[in-house]
């Protein structure tokens, strides 16, 4: 990658907040939001501790869509859970091995658990090899983790290539 | 109110009724369920979906009266940025705290030891 732009995704990340933030898109916006692109990455590269590169940015675009289906049904199913009268709920604690590594996978993946129906991810294992999930009406746990598995963290291994 | 097409009057308040019913069940879930870690869910679910639908009528809104406003995104980035992270924090403390669960809360954990601050 190239000195001047480090890090070409925050950049283009950077720029688009910018341009939100400003709410129009002028010449004179535009460039002063290019200008901080290359200058923020530039200045605070060393601040990264973490860094961890995307390699299928397409399949980012996806997972985010899904993640973004999968928030709202489980908005419906939790609602669903409250509303319920007396609905005797199980709920579980269930240790969930981790196949990815990696501060920025682990936390992206955490966050989609906690995001998506009917679980929260509540610890990072000592050895940082397994997360501990809080799954709120469950029968199955073992179904649980295999579907995490196959819908969100087969694809953060493919996207961060971990 | 201003002249606001009525196929965007209808939407608008589709989006606004939608969300503030979310964000209004969120804040039942807290009453409802029956442990700390159950009504967890409530509050990083429904709220994500509440204040989403709020700032889609609030994009609408001003995008049909005024021009094109998008900042309204923002929100939303942030807010999917901090809920998942506070409700991690707010799991962790209980857990530590040990805090009591409702009683058919199943542990499933093979190595507790792993996810404790106390030395074993």
């Amino acid at each position: 990658m190239s000195k001047l732009i480090p890090a070409p995704w925050w950049s283009l990340f950077l720029l688009l907040f910018w341009l939100l933030l400003q709410n129009t898109v002028s010449f004179g916006v535009t460039l002063l939001g290019l200008i901080l692109a290359v200058i923020i990455p530039l200045y605070t590269m060393r601040a990264r501790e973490y860094p961890t590169t995307l390699h299928r940015p397409l399949l980012a675009v996806q997972y985010f869509l899904i993640l973004l289906v999968d928030i709202i049904l489980s908005n419906f199913n939790i609602a669903a859970i409250i509303l319920m009268p007396k609905k005797r709920i199980q709920p579980a604690l269930i240790e969930f091995p981790l196949d990815v590594t990696g501060s920025v996978p682990i936390t992206i993946l955490a966050s989609t658990i906690s995001l998506t129906p009917g679980t929260i991810s509540a610890e990072l294992a000592r050895d940082g090899r397994s997360l501990l999930i809080h799954a709120l009406n469950v029968q199955d746990a073992d179904a649980t983790v295999q579907q995490i598995k196959q819908r969100y963290e087969r694809r953060l291994k493919e996207i961060f290539q971990c | 109110m201003t002249d606001l097409p009525q196929w965007a009057d209808l939407l608008i308040s589709f989006f606004l009724v939608l969300g503030s019913s979310f964000a209004f069940i969120g804040s039942l879930g807290l009453l409802r369920l029956p442990d700390f870690m159950a009504r967890l869910h409530a509050p990083t679910k429904n709220t994500t979906l509440g204040v989403g639908s709020v700032i889609i009528a609030s994009m609408l809104y001003f995008s049909v009266t005024d021009s094109l406003s998008l900042h309204e995104l923002l929100i939303a980035i942030f807010l999917f940025l901090t809920a998942p992270i506070s409700a991690h924090l707010l799991a962790k403390a209980g857990l530590h705290l040990e805090l009591e669960m409702t009683e058919n809360t199943r542990d499933l954990r093979k190595k507790p030891e792993q996810y404790s601050d106390k030395d074993h």
